[in-house]
């Protein structure tokens, strides 16, 4: 992949150019130019964190409208688990998928039943990977990009598996496809999403060629159309849920590493806590471990930026709806799942770099040394850059300037004052 | 040939919260340089069991890293009570960290043998009661 697409993207005229995204920003993608926020494409790991921060609401995710479905005749919602822990008082999962029939879809496929067979599978990989432990698991799609762009000894130990929301798809649609009989461009896969990550991952995947999904909704624009068919779906409930405790789990952090039935295991959440354990297990800090799972926002899919609730409250939701259920429901079946582990090279693309060749490097990275010694240092981000490092580093890439600097423009103007005075007295 | 590049850290002694900001620092640059993957590993991963060393044992020094197209050094100068038999604190397992440190799960003896490991070229100066120099070198190419 060297295309770079971003599902975050800029209102450009609600942003006002201050500096709350561009210090929150993990790993220093977005620039204020011209007064506006400046997403630096191949940076941005589509985590949402700007979303959270941005006080004027300026950041926006790209996903589809609920009228996409009138492009395809037969319609399967793929329902995440972490939509589960989003309403209250709701004591059966099954009132939640029959709503979602009422509201317009002809099927529905639980992307938890998929993770119950994604369980299976990793369980067996990591049994049969001991030289690739700790295996770092894939769902979470921005940090499978984060450390694409920034941790290349990682990437072996990556679970190359399809995320759960991927074989959800293509289940669906097989399935779809048998009982219609229809065609597969008939046939609309569309995803409800917690996050903009996972809008990315559709249009441009990593580890497998094409996603089989059609339509990316909002967690937060399903919720409130769903509310209403809620309530006349209890009456009338259909049976259809095919997750059991693992499943459901996934929706939030430590319910995947946590199916894998073992205890040597590490479970972070929320991107900053991802990327230090990413440091530290690649300057080998880490050790014994056979799993890892990360997800980039705190307490998991259910942290996600387009959720509604507030994910700890919804953790507790997915809890109290999984405990009586069986422990697993879905199972992997190889005649159904053909296809079930990445078919492309996931390789490292180094995008911070600055030189082109060692010696390049050192000449680039020895002005950035010398331009940091002279900037105050105080990382106001008055240049639009999150640190003097990084206004530093940018002016190396020759994307911006000295005087961006709010001080050096200040002690330019002050010695031209001089000099223009120091003229004006010579007369 | 004197186009390199160095880089400066300070390190205070017994401050575990701190240690590891020079590896970390030092890692990012060189990915920032696009130094091979494998090389930034074993820099990193030497470079942070040097800093750990200083933290536990000494009574705080400076590391310097110096960049060239051919080869990363590390030098690691602390002022401390040094090492009484290099050869012995060689070995895998031999240390002389207290107790407490042990408790934090360090002192396992595997600092030095880890930096001959990770590194292609290790050297130790050492003055009992004076302090101690480590240097290392991983090469480019």
């Amino acid at each position: 992949m060297s295309e770079f697409y971003n599902s975050v993207y800029l209102k450009e005229e609600l942003c006002m150019g201050c500096i709350n995204c561009i210090k929150r920003c993990p790993t220093q993608a977005i620039r204020v130019r011209d007064g506006k926020a400046f997403i630096i494409k191949e940076f941005c790991i589509d985590c949402g964190e700007c979303i959270r921060i941005c006080p004027h609401h300026a950041k926006e995710v790209t996903y589809d409208a609920p009228n996409i479905m009138e492009k395809f005749e037969y319609n399967i919602a793929l329902p995440a688990p972490s939509l589960y822990g989003q309403f209250n008082n709701l004591d059966d999962i099954n009132i939640l998928l029959t709503a979602l029939k009422r509201m317009g879809f002809d099927d529905v496929y639980e992307v938890s039943s998929a993770a119950e067979i994604v369980s299976e599978l990793t369980r067996k990989y990591v049994a049969e990977n001991k030289d690739k432990w700790p295996i770092i698991s894939t769902a979470c799609p921005t940090v499978v990009r984060l450390i694409q762009i920034r941790f290349p000894n990682l990437l072996e130990h990556l679970l190359p598996i399809y995320a759960p929301v991927d074989l959800a798809a293509i289940n669906a649609r097989k399935k779809a496809m048998k009982e219609t009989g229809l065609p597969s461009d008939k046939i609309g896969v569309i995803f409800i999403s917690p996050c903009p990550a996972k809008v990315t991952a559709v249009k441009s995947p990593i580890g497998i060629d094409k996603s089989e999904i059609d339509g990316v909704l909002a967690m937060k624009e399903v919720y409130t159309i769903l509310l209403p068919f809620m309530k006349e779906s209890i009456n009338d409930v259909e049976d259809v849920s095919k997750s059991g405790r693992i499943g459901i789990g996934w929706g939030s952090s430590g319910g995947e590493a946590g199916a894998l039935l073992m205890d040597n295991y590490l479970a972070a959440d929320g991107i900053d806590n991802v990327i230090r354990v990413l440091d530290d297990l690649e300057d080998q800090k880490l050790e014994q471990l056979e799993f890892i799972e990360l997800n980039a926002c705190a307490g998991g899919c259910v942290g996600g930026v387009l959720t509604v609730e507030n994910p700890y409250a919804a953790k507790v939701k997915l809890k109290r709806l999984r405990k009586y259920l069986p422990v697993s429901i879905s199972h992997y079946d190889e005649n159904e799942n053909s296809n079930t582990f990445w078919t492309e090279d996931v390789l490292y693309e180094p995008v911070f770099k600055i030189g082109n060749n060692m010696h390049d490097s050192i000449k680039k990275m020895a002005r950035v040394e010398d331009l940091c010694e002279r900037f105050p240092g105080l990382d106001c981000g008055s240049c639009g850059a999150p640190t003097c490092k990084a206004l530093a580093e940018d002016i190396v890439r020759g994307v911006a300037k000295e005087e961006d600097c709010i001080h050096i423009l200040k002690d330019y103007i002050h010695r031209l004052s001089g000099e223009l005075s120091r003229l004006d007295g010579k007369k | 040939m004197n186009e390199s590049i160095t880089l400066n850290y300070d390190v205070d002694s017994s401050d575990f919260t701190r240690a590891g900001e020079a590896s970390s620092n030092v890692k990012r640059t060189l990915k920032l340089m696009d130094v091979d993957p494998e090389i930034v590993r074993r820099v990193a991963i030497s470079l942070y069991e040097g800093e750990i060393n200083m933290v536990i044992h000494s009574y705080g020094g400076e590391i310097k890293v110096i960049i060239t197209p051919d080869e990363i050094e590390m030098v690691l100068r602390d002022k401390g009570p040094g090492i009484e038999d290099t050869e012995l604190a060689m070995k895998a397992g031999y240390s002389t960290a207290p107790d407490n440190i042990r408790s934090l799960g360090f002192g396992a003896g595997m600092g030095l043998p880890n930096m001959k490991r990770y590194s292609d070229d290790l050297k130790i100066e050492s003055k009992v009661g004076v302090g101690t120099t480590v240097r290392m070198k991983v090469y480019i190419s």
